[in-house]
């Protein structure tokens, strides 16, 4: 079984973004970057099916600038045995990647595509379905467990509600949560050899898909700040603002 | 060209934030039309015909939509779709697994999570989970729009008299097969649609300690929600998470409880209109949206909070 896996390149989750000031964005230079958290959920996954000797080959893809490659070597290192990086210049919505993806997935044929279930830069949450749309599989999204069967797998979802569980037949899209797993470190020895794995670059345009944006950014601008608060001395004085101060209890 | 609303129901009853993406759909378009997708589900149908924003309902019933699997959902409402401008949903689990699909399949960029209406085809939307807000403008001629339920008032439920039709179904998609879903049921509010909701973090130490908050949120009528880290932890179920990949509330009063508020917890409640805070750590990154905030050992506190709650002559409920 082949196993695909989708990573992003996104703002580090640790960095307090800051909106550029002409309102055409938010600072990305000089910004610690790192993979999509929820994608290294992706790629653990996809080794330990691989690990348990139920999975013959990890393939990880991004889609991006020349830098977004950091993530394929990252993955590399934790264990995919191949990168693929389509190369592609200024803004990518989900359906632009997800027909680049599809594209791919036609030509490497894997058994499965995993991904993060959202990106925390756009917080788009679209990307896995509209592959699996586009390709009419199955999809599992907001996947916390994965049991791997003989044809099909078998997904406890994460819902508002509580779990669902669902069995999915191969080949399929499941998109990770965060409590999928416990995503590994690389080692340095496998730092140093992921650099020698081969990672294919493809620019977007060989590909024969239009990737036009369809939705225009006109405006980032800073959330409204919350006024400062107060530090109440103790719990007696707390019940008394929130009673009569507050008038919410 | 009208709207359509998909309404999100347990074939019983609508699911509440129905009634906020019906709003957020009349704010698009006053042609409000609403399709509803189930089996057996007469009575949220009829529930549904009476929300007096939607003029119209469809109703598509099948054996294979009893457990609304996206894969069966989509093709049924993209068959629907030539005759509407916009297709709106709630960005909750159900529309985010839900609406990209019908989107690649009508070939158009979804506008994920809209917190206000603009115009037509302009939204407001959060991005980096709430730390900025775009205005996006969507040039498809065929718009899909998820939102974000709690910025929405919810809409009237009654007194509307829309016409029912019968929608076609379509055929089952094979592949995915529902197993089972596990509710948490629980007498306390929702979580999204609760007034007050007492949260802990990974302060409470064990899922033990977590009985401290559910006695204050009885005591206040509360939902019970929770840091990312207290449900990886395992001390609570993961539908109670409140962040940016759980749940968003805007309460009228939160209550967090040795949660430090990381950025993505934060993502999750600092709408809220009154904030508490309660946690040891004086530099906690959560007194910084907090409202109210008590530098103090929850475990002293609690016991104190409830103390002081019941000396209350009332508490609002």
């Amino acid at each position: 079984m082949k196993i695909l896996v989708a990573v992003k390149r996104v703002i580090d989750y640790n960095v307090q973004i800051r909106v550029k000031e002409d309102g055409s964005g938010v600072v990305t230079d000089n910004v610690k970057m790192s993979t999509n958290p929820p994608d290294d959920n992706a790629i653990e996954e996809a080794v330990k099916i691989k690990e348990a000797g139920k999975a013959t080959e990890i393939v990880a893809i991004t889609v991006g600038e020349e830098k977004a490659q950091e993530t394929v070597r990252k993955a590399l290192a934790v264990g995919a045995d191949k990168g693929i990086h389509v190369k592609t210049k200024g803004v990518l919505e989900p359906l632009a990647v997800s027909k680049i993806i599809q594209k791919i997935v036609e030509k490497e044929k894997p058994d499965l595509v995993f991904m993060g279930k959202q990106a925390i830069d756009d917080d788009c949450n679209q990307t896995g379905q509209m592959l699996s749309a586009l390709l009419n599989w199955p999809q599992a999204t907001f996947a916390s467990n994965i049991e791997v069967k003989d044809n099909t797998l078998e997904v406890t979802r994460e819902i508002d509600e509580g779990l669902e569980t669902v069995e999915i037949n191969i080949p399929a899209i499941v998109t990770c949560d965060l409590r999928l797993n416990e995503p590994r470190y690389a080692s340095l020895p496998n730092i140093m050899k992921a650099k020698k794995k081969p990672i294919e670059e493809i620019n977007v345009s060989d590909l024969g898909i239009d990737i036009t944006p369809r939705v225009q950014q006109l405006k980032v601008e800073e959330p409204p700040k919350r006024k400062a608060g107060i530090k109440v001395a103790n719990v007696a004085e707390l019940v008394q603002k929130l009673k009569n101060e507050a008038k919410v209890i | 060209m009208a709207v359509l609303l998909i309404a999100e129901h347990n074939n019983k009853e609508l699911r509440p934030f129905t009634l906020n993406a019906a709003t957020a759909a009349s704010q698009i378009d006053v042609d409000v039309h609403a399709v509803i997708i189930g089996q057996n589900s007469e009575n949220a149908v009829k529930k549904l015909s009476e929300l007096p924003v939607v003029k119209k309902v469809i109703s598509i019933e099948g054996p294979h939509y009893e457990n609304f699997t996206a894969e069966n959902f989509a093709p049924a409402i993209v068959k629907l779709a030539e005759n509407y401008s916009h297709i709106v949903c709630s960005a909750n689990t159900f529309g985010k697994n839900l609406m990209p699909r019908v989107a690649a399949h009508l070939d158009t960029s979804q506008v994920s999570d809209i917190i206000k209406v603009i115009s037509p085809d302009t939204f407001l939307r959060p991005i980096y989970a709430g730390n900025a807000f775009a205005t996006v403008k969507t040039n498809d001629a065929k718009k899909c729009v998820t939102i974000r339920p709690t910025s929405f008032e919810p809409c009237e439920s009654s007194g509307g008299t829309a016409t029912i039709e019968k929608g076609e179904a379509g055929e089952e998609f094979t592949n995915t097969k529902f197993i089972k879903r596990e509710e948490i049921k629980s007498d306390r509010p929702e979580l999204g649609t609760a007034r007050i909701v007492v949260s802990g973090g990974r302060g409470m130490q064990s899922g033990d300690n977590f009985k401290l908050i559910t006695e204050v949120a009885d005591k206040l009528g509360a939902a019970i929600g929770a840091s990312r880290a207290a449900v990886d932890a395992g001390y609570i179920s993961n539908d109670h998470q409140v962040g940016q990949t759980g749940k968003v509330v805007v309460p009228d009063l939160y209550i967090a409880i040795g949660i430090s508020g990381a950025i993505q917890h934060l993502a999750g409640m600092k709408e809220s209109k009154v904030i508490v805070a309660i946690n040891k750590d004086g530099e906690a990154p959560i007194f910084s949206v907090a409202d109210y905030g008590l530098e103090a050992d929850l475990f002293e506190a609690l016991p104190q909070f409830m103390e002081e709650l019941n000396k209350l002559n009332t508490i609002q409920k």
